[in-house]
């Protein structure tokens, strides 16, 4: 049987205790959110923290703090608390209505226990993954372990010496396309990041936060006006992680595109901007030609590795067809959207 | 009636130091209706707990990681992975398991519905299904072929006998339409 290692287990009721226990324990301890993703690892034995500090009675987390529906409109946003849990995205009708990309990109994450059970902040720092490490220390030890673990040496690509563990969070590149912000507190204060300054393009550590910081919240910031889809590949409908994800976000107004967002999942350690798709895309009319260009510009700006589920060159196909039907899945709901006066832009919406 | 219950632990495990935090844990719960008191190891799992320390082994263990639904439990009536939940985070929760769910005298539509179908052969998903099914059930009292799959898609069952368990799942709740009661179900929303 697989049990937990031994730690000890602290629960602290506000948002200053959970960040001072951090600062007084340092890198032994670990946060605990739904435990979805911590609990394997530490079956597992990838890791060992001498401290659990559990998340759930920290009540600053919790919660989906909306603004009334007008100042959603307004472009002032939607608070989601890092507490959130996965289910709870599917269902919210805020949610639903103004950034209904979030609640698809959640309902396609593992499985319906495991979605009330997980949350948002646990998904969007979820550790990176590798068919190499996620496995049980018998199995790791016979194939020699690697960087990530106790190793020294990366199994996937022995003459690199970094590791390449793939970032799985479905919901990262969602919020990343629709410029979603991240609060953070931490033993110098609160701080608010873009999505996608939360990540950097290394499996050992692909978090940019830095000792003692907690993620707090995601602010939705530009609710109307964008129109987005994610699209998920893997070889299960249900459970999988992602082998690829890709996410899109288009603002429209009248006939032209005037802001572009394409982000691909699962193929590296971060998930990736493909500014070259986003470029061909920006200032156009999103023509067919252009569609399929942007999907040619993903195609050649990733390098899948061959460390998750489905081989690197079938990812890397799939990342091209699923660029163009993400991009013609967003740009059917705008002429819904636009209604009679046509611009998309917040401001301009009634 | 309150039975408090000490887990058995290696000696090791037992020498506390003055470290922050609590290596130990008493975690009080109704687990089928009957409070229970368990004094653990913070490391403990539910389904451990469960099993081994109350003797509640219906609530089976499979993956372990998440990855089958074997230890499907319902906590304050929502489905949880027992391999997945921390004693110390059902402090004060109502735990529902398979036994809970009905006697052999009293059984759950839902159990009769499986034997009715033939919807367990080795029987090691069973609990899980059951208790997921019955939280479906407390939710939505017709649920249509799909949404039972979706809903018990998390659950696996290693004799790929689905067709019969979606079936039961829908008979189970025309009985409970035609007037048949729940005993003691956990699944209360
Ligand atoms: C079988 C299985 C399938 C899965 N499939 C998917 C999938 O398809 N897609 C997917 O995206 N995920 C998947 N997951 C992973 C996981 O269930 C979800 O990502 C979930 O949302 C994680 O949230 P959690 O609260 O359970 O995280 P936890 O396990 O509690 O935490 C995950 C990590 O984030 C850190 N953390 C948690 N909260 C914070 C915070 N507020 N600030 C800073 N750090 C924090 C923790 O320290 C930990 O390192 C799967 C898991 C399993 C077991
Ligand atoms: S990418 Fe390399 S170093 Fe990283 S987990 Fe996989 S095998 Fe290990
Ligand atoms: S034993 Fe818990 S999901 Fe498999
Ligand atoms: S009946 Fe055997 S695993 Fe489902």
């Amino acid at each position: 049987m697989l049990h937990l290692p031994s730690f000890r287990y602290l629960a602290p009721r506000s948002l200053s205790e959970a960040v001072g226990l951090l600062a007084e324990l340092g890198a032994e301890a670990q946060l605990l959110a739904g435990g979805t993703d911590l609990l394997p690892l530490l079956k597992r034995g990838q890791l060992s923290p001498r401290y659990l500090v559990a998340l759930a009675g920290v009540p600053e987390l919790s919660g989906i703090r909306t603004a009334a529906e007008a100042t959603v409109r307004d472009g002032s946003g939607l608070t989601l608390g890092a507490l959130t849990s996965i289910a709870e995205l599917t269902r919210q009708p805020v949610l639903r209505r103004h950034f209904p990309v979030i609640g698809h990109a959640a309902s396609l994450i593992a499985t319906p226990t495991l979605r009330s059970m997980g949350t948002l902040g646990g998904n969007l720092c979820l550790d990176t993954r590798c068919t190499y490490v996620n496995r049980s220390p018998l199995w790791r030890e016979a194939a020699g372990d690697c960087l990530k673990c106790t190793g020294d040496v990366c199994r996937v690509a022995p003459g690199d010496d970094r590791c390449w563990a793939a970032v799985s969070s479905d919901l990262a590149p969602a919020m990343i396309a629709l410029d979603a912000q991240i609060r953070i507190a931490g033993p110098r204060g609160e701080r608010v990041i873009p999505a996608e300054a939360l990540y950097r393009d290394d499996g050992l550590s692909h978090l940019t936060l830095s000792a003692g910081e907690i993620v707090v919240d995601v602010q939705l910031l530009r609710p109307t006006g964008v129109c987005a889809s994610y699209m998920k590949l893997r070889p299960r409908a249900s459970f999988d992680f992602p082998s690829l994800g890709v996410a899109v976000a288009l603002r429209m107004a009248k006939d032209e595109c005037e802001n572009a967002r394409v982000v691909v999942g699962a193929v590296a350690s971060r998930p990736l901007r493909i500014a070259e798709a986003e470029v061909i895309l920006t200032g156009h009319v999103p023509t067919a030609e252009r569609l399929s260009a942007a999907a040619d510009a993903v195609h050649r700006a990733i390098r899948p590795m061959d460390n998750v589920d489905l081989p690197p060159g079938y990812r890397r196909q799939v990342a091209r067809v699923f660029t163009e039907r993400a991009l013609q899945h967003a740009l059917r709901q705008v002429p819904a959207r636009a209604g009679a006066n046509g611009a998309l832009t917040p401001g301009r919406q009634n | 009636m309150k039975s408090t219950i000490v887990a058995t632990v290696p000696p090791a495990l037992q020498v506390d130091d003055s470290a922050p935090g609590d290596r130990w844990l008493t975690v009080d719960m109704t687990v089928n209706g009957v409070p229970r008191m368990l004094r653990a190891p913070a490391h403990r799992t539910l389904l451990e707990a469960l099993r081994e320390d109350l003797g509640l082994t219906g609530t089976k263990h499979g993956c372990e990681l998440g990855e089958c639904g074997a230890c499907t439990v319902l906590v304050d009536g929502q489905p949880r992975l027992g391999c997945l939940t921390l004693l110390a985070s059902v402090e004060g929760r109502t735990v529902t398991t398979v036994e809970g769910l009905g006697t052999t005298a009293e059984p759950h539509p839902l159990q009769v519905a499986f034997v009715d179908r033939g919807a367990a052969q080795c029987g090691y998903c069973t609990g899980g299904m059951l208790l997921t099914a019955a939280a479906l059930l407390a939710d939505n009292a017709d649920p249509t072929e799909a949404e039972v799959r979706a809903a018990l898609a998390g659950n696996l069952c290693r004799c790929t006998g689905y067709a019969s368990i979606v079936a039961a799942v829908r008979q189970a709740a025309r009985m409970v339409a035609g007037g048949a009661s729940h005993p003691r179900s956990g699944a209360q929303g």
